[in-house]
């Protein structure tokens, strides 16, 4: 069974977190399409969570297409979800990134400075509307 | 979950005790069906807040109105709909848990005595045992399944972690959090900790000597306020009006600003802001206008 986690210093607001730990598992393949997520009720008591947090992740998990709400059943990854990303597209980008990574690391930068690059170019990228 | 219904609302509360006010121009609308959550400083006002809409207390200024009925005219049947757990948990401590069960069955309107059972069994806190003799999360969990054997429509928690060990406290939590995923319950509890606030509830309420000067939907306040990291300026950029916080350092300088996403000035970049960081932001600001932000 998937097990959520939470950064309480994240400044991420909790279902958000929720939802991009589903979304990346799936991304990953840890998750699969038919895959069943726990119970609202098995994740509040399982992390001491405000239960109207977790529904309000999972709500927003359906909108999004990730997963389907069976009634009486519970909540599983969508069928559709298989064919978000090929394998070789996920292979070839992670390729790609190592290489990219080596070379930052070859020119000194550490693992913060990376991350700091990256968040300053996605804000780039975000005010042009690219992503 | 019970939606577009207040679970309780104040309009310019105050309390003036001999030694001058505790709790000034309150004005709050919380919402039902939710997780609140009251903090601030020791001495801030929290207890006379929690004590007045529990109806322990009257307000020298302004209404309270809880569950849609003003508490200082309430029958007795409205405040059966009101469980209230003191700070440090009161019990009886000569009694036995089994005794504690009788004695709330005969001072409460609506009492589940199996719902407690149950619960405390779950625990495995044994019925036999006098509550002066468990360990404090264990008195704890007893003070809770009393409360919640009322089966309240609004439950009121004063400081209910403040003294339990960090794995007492989660427990505690566990407990809490399940029976707002059972119920209707509406949960509204202080705190004078801050972390990990954003992960036990929907709604916050900063209150920093008598005055509230923080309230609002935690994910709304989240995603409004953010942190601006830039070049030091002399003046920073124009947002004057949205600036809570600003930190100088040698060559930059970080703005907490609440400013919904405007577009970055250039050279700046964004950052999300923990919800532990924002409180104490708030908390750290001297003279607040409470009129400017206390509407939200």
């Amino acid at each position: 069974m998937f097990v959520f986690r939470l950064d309480t210093h994240s400044g991420v607001p909790p279902y958000l977190q929720l939802v991009q730990q589903v979304r990346q598992a799936v991304l990953l393949g840890f998750l699969q399409p038919g895959d069943r997520l726990p119970l609202i009720r098995e994740v509040v008591e399982d992390l001491a969570i405000n239960p109207n947090t977790v529904a309000k992740a999972y709500r927003q998990m359906e909108q999004e297409n990730l997963v389907t709400g069976r009634p009486g059943q519970g909540t599983f990854v969508d069928e559709r979800q298989s064919a978000v990303m090929p394998a070789s597209t996920y292979t070839s980008l992670r390729r790609g990134l190592t290489t990219w990574l080596r070379r930052a690391y070859a020119a000194g930068l550490d693992e913060q400075a990376v991350d700091a690059l990256l968040a300053s170019v996605h804000q780039e990228m975000r005010n042009e509307g690219v992503a | 979950m019970t939606t577009g219904e207040f679970a309780l609302r104040t309009d310019g509360v105050g309390k003036r005790y001999r030694k001058g006010w505790a709790l000034r121009d309150c004005t709050l609308a919380l919402p039902a069906g939710g997780v609140i959550a009251l903090v601030g400083p020791n001495g801030a006002g929290k207890t006379t807040l929690l004590r007045l809409v529990v109806g322990l207390l009257a307000p020298s200024t302004g209404t309270v109105e809880v569950l849609g009925h003003d508490v200082t005219a309430s029958t007795s049947r409205t405040l059966a709909r009101i469980g209230f757990l003191a700070q440090d948990h009161p019990l009886y401590k000569r009694f036995t848990v089994a005794e504690m069960l009788r004695f709330g069955r005969a001072c409460n309107l609506r009492f589940d005595q199996g719902l407690a059972e149950h619960r405390l069994a779950k625990l495995g806190i044994p019925l036999d045992r006098r509550t002066g003799t468990l360990s404090g999360g264990q008195q704890a969990q007893v003070a809770l399944a009393l409360a919640l054997a009322k089966r309240p429509d609004l439950l009121v928690l004063d400081e209910p972690v403040a003294s339990l060990d960090p794995l007492a406290r989660h427990e505690f939590m566990q407990v809490l959090m399940g029976a707002v995923a059972e119920g209707d319950v509406t949960v509204l509890f202080s705190s004078h900790v801050v972390h990990e606030l954003e992960r036990v509830c929907d709604h916050l309420v900063v209150l920093d000597n008598g005055r509230v000067t923080l309230t609002g939907d935690i994910d709304t306040l989240l995603t409004e306020h953010r942190l601006l990291v830039g070049p030091r300026t002399a003046t920073g950029p124009e947002r004057s009006g949205a600036v809570v916080e600003t930190v100088h350092s040698e060559r930059h300088t970080t703005l907490l600003v609440r400013d919904g996403a405007l577009p970055v000035a250039p050279g700046w970049q964004a950052r999300p802001v923990a919800l532990e960081d924002l409180v104490l932001a708030y908390l750290r600001r001297p003279g607040v206008d409470v009129t400017a932000v206390g509407a939200a």
